[in-house]
């Protein structure tokens, strides 16, 4: 079997997700096994035009962006959003809450005209996504969860649960019972492990609204402490702003 | 000589972030030399406006997922000094052990798997895997060392959770410590074998004078707080940061550039070494030694080996330090009052001085800010070094000329997303 080519591009971005990629020591020399890695600018030299597969990290900030991300989707087969700022825009996203011009005036002073950006979108919202790797930065074990469907042809299935499931799993103490208001009760789960609340910290929210939060059983924990859905959802603005313009 | 050199180097390769080479040389005429900085703005100075002080630190952490640690340890200082919180003794502590978590980490991916592909003349570290297997396997071991320290400390590398305005949401347990200082001393080989494949680089000989800006303690080698100290003599407290690092904006990069003293300065471990060469550990002495690298050094190529003295100086440092936490740690409530107020933090990132400043309402609310980044700092000496190197090596081949300028550009470890970002927040 051929190995399929894969390429790594990023947009606006900290380059977090792909150092993620490359923190895999574990699996690193196994995964270039599987696959040929034939561009990632951020770790090689070499780069080619030809490729099956485009991880896609960051968020699109410029007409130029625009115009590179629908090259990059017309020679791939397989497209990924690798991250947050790549499946919702992330915290790049915040921008767009705020008046642009003002905001270049902020940044760039009287300079501003020579730095363009347009309003921050998740790469959905230009070309057709196939996959989506969630978080921020993403979780190692679901990268490699996602890889394994994408090399076997398996549809994605994104968990509809949020992350109070496997911080309970986990055996965590809840946070609200620390006084803490965790966005776990409405953040979609299956993926990061509740990463943070088994750090004694709370759940920002990193991997966006779990579909249909009004509805989730967890909601109830919100009501016990006084808290509204909407409560939450004002804070998810951090991760997932697109959402809110979205609906 | 009449010759003609044109170099466009598009997206520099192995750095983090999007910058290109310019070179244009026209009859023995240099009409153009720069590094072209075109990484899309982000705008984090102006997006954490209007956000609470405890969420600072989250969204400037973003700025960059190489130095995150260094992101999060600033935004919590400077979000201390500005709402009035000192932490604790164990919160100093501890921030000094993760510090040095990222240190290795970032030093160690710098150096194997963006650098060494230069001296070993492949294009990255991918091929490497079947040519010198035992080179990239402890590279991945060490990187990986580095990680898990920020692990056990803060719940990860890239982006880390426990490390907070005002402490740490969870202690790591005596237990937790003492295992990771076994797990550190067990790559002592490593540690010693990166030495020895150092001293077989061949690192290019080129020197310009400059100023080198670090931040400076009386009592240790400084990675967090302290004042800001140059190689021409002057000290500045964090407060009058500005004085040293006056940005300005030019056409050609979308990040800073900046100048102190001089018409460039440079920062990174090359201007901490020689600032603060006396307080290196025994053993990263003894490394600088082995390495040739003698203060005060002017060639930029040489921080690569300047930031292989810190990971010793760092191997040797967070050993003390945890024998320091395995006695004394202890759970801490993180308790304050926040008050209204402008704060100024600082840090050593692996790639240099950092500065982030923050001013908060009565109700916590940020309402301006500011963070100048180590890239932004250094890219004038970048254009300055570029523009004395390439008349010395004009007589070489032009492919020879381009490696030449991508390794003087990669040796500054620049951080592209970082530098380019914030904006510049008028503090009225």
């Amino acid at each position: 079997m051929t190995k399929p080519r894969v390429a790594f591009f990023d947009f606006a971005s900290c380059e977090g997700c792909q150092l993620q990629v490359l923190s895999l020591e574990d699996q690193l020399l196994d995964i270039l096994g599987v696959i040929d890695i034939v561009t990632f600018r951020e770790a090689m030299t070499e780069k080619s035009d030809d490729y099956d597969i485009a991880f896609i990290e960051g968020s699109i900030t410029t007409t130029h962006d625009i115009e590179r991300i629908k090259i990059i989707r017309e020679k791939a087969k397989i497209l990924i959003a690798l991250g947050q700022c790549a499946t919702t825009g992330g915290v790049n996203y915040l921008k767009n809450f705020q008046n642009l011009d003002e905001v270049r005036k902020y940044v760039y002073g009287d300079k501003a005209p020579w730095f363009e950006t347009i309003k921050t979108r998740p790469v959905e919202a230009v070309v057709k996504v196939d996959y989506w790797i969630y978080g921020c930065p993403i979780n190692k074990d679901d990268f490699l969860r996602v890889v394994k469907d994408i090399l076997m042809g398996k549809k994605q299935q994104i968990p509809a649960y949020p992350v109070c499931v496997e911080c309970r799993q986990k055996e965590n103490v809840c946070l609200f019972e620390k006084g803490q208001v965790c966005m776990g009760p409405v953040t979609r789960g299956g993926g990061c492990n509740a990463w943070c609340p088994t750090s004694s910290h709370k759940c920002y929210g990193c991997r966006g609204v779990v579909e249909d939060p009004n509805v989730n059983s967890e909601s109830a924990l919100l009501r016990k402490y006084g808290y509204s859905i909407d409560d939450i959802l004002n804070q998810l603005r951090l991760f997932d702003g697109y959402r809110e313009e979205k609906t | 000589m009449t010759k003609n050199v044109k170099i466009d180097v598009q997206y520099v390769t192995r750095v983090e972030g999007h910058g290109n080479i310019i070179i244009d040389v026209k009859n023995g005429q240099l009409v153009d030399c720069k590094l072209q900085i075109i990484e899309p703005p982000r705008f984090f100075e102006a997006m954490v406006r209007g956000r609470k002080f405890g969420d600072i630190p989250l969204i400037t952490s973003r700025i960059c997922g190489i130095c995150a640690v260094s992101h999060n340890t600033v935004a919590n200082r400077s979000v201390e000094n500005a709402i009035g919180v000192v932490p604790s003794k164990q919160t100093e502590l501890l921030r000094k052990i993760l510090f040095h978590g990222e240190m290795i980490q970032s030093h160690i991916l710098h150096v194997y798997f963006l650098v060494a592909p230069d001296f070993l003349k492949v294009g990255s570290v991918i091929p490497l895997a079947s040519t010198h297997p035992d080179i990239v396997k402890r590279a991945l071991r060490l990187k990986k060392l580095g990680n898990h320290i920020c692990e056990v400390l803060a719940g990860r590398h890239i982006h880390p959770i426990a490390s907070v305005v005002g402490g740490f949401t969870k202690i790591p347990s005596k237990k937790e410590l003492a295992e990771l200082k076994k797990e550190i001393e067990k790559h002592l080989p490593d540690f010693e074998a990166t030495i020895e494949l150092c001293k077989t680089l061949k690192i290019p000989s080129f020197e310009r004078r400059t100023e080198y800006v670090a931040l400076y303690k009386d009592d240790e080698y400084a990675f967090i707080d302290g004042v800001i100290k140059s190689s021409d003599g002057d000290k500045l407290n964090l407060k009058d940061y500005k004085k040293k690092a006056a940005e300005y904006i030019v056409k050609h990069s979308a990040a800073k550039h900046t100048k102190g003293n001089r018409d460039s300065y440079m920062v990174g471990a090359l201007a901490r070494v020689n600032n603060n060469f006396s307080q290196l550990s025994p053993l990263a002495k003894e490394v600088a030694k082995q390495l040739g690298l003698k203060t005060p050094c002017y060639n930029p190529y040489m921080n690569s080996i300047a930031q292989v003295v810190e990971c010793a100086h760092c191997y040797e440092d967070i050993i003390r330090l945890l024998d320091i936490a395995i006695d004394t740690a202890k759970d801490e409530e993180i308790t304050f009052t926040p008050k209204a107020g402008t704060g100024v933090g600082a840090v050593e990132a692996p790639r240099g001085i950092l500065f982030h400043e923050y001013t908060f309402d009565d109700a916590g609310v940020c309402t301006a800010a500011n963070c100048i980044i180590p890239t932004g700092q250094n890219l004038e000496n970048i254009d300055l070094d570029m523009r004395k190197l390439v008349p010395e090596i004009i007589d070489l081949p032009q492919d020879e000329i381009r490696l030449m300028l991508e390794m003087l550009v990669r040796a500054y470890d620049p951080c592209i997303s970082c530098a380019t970002h914030f904006l510049d927040v008028k503090f009225v």
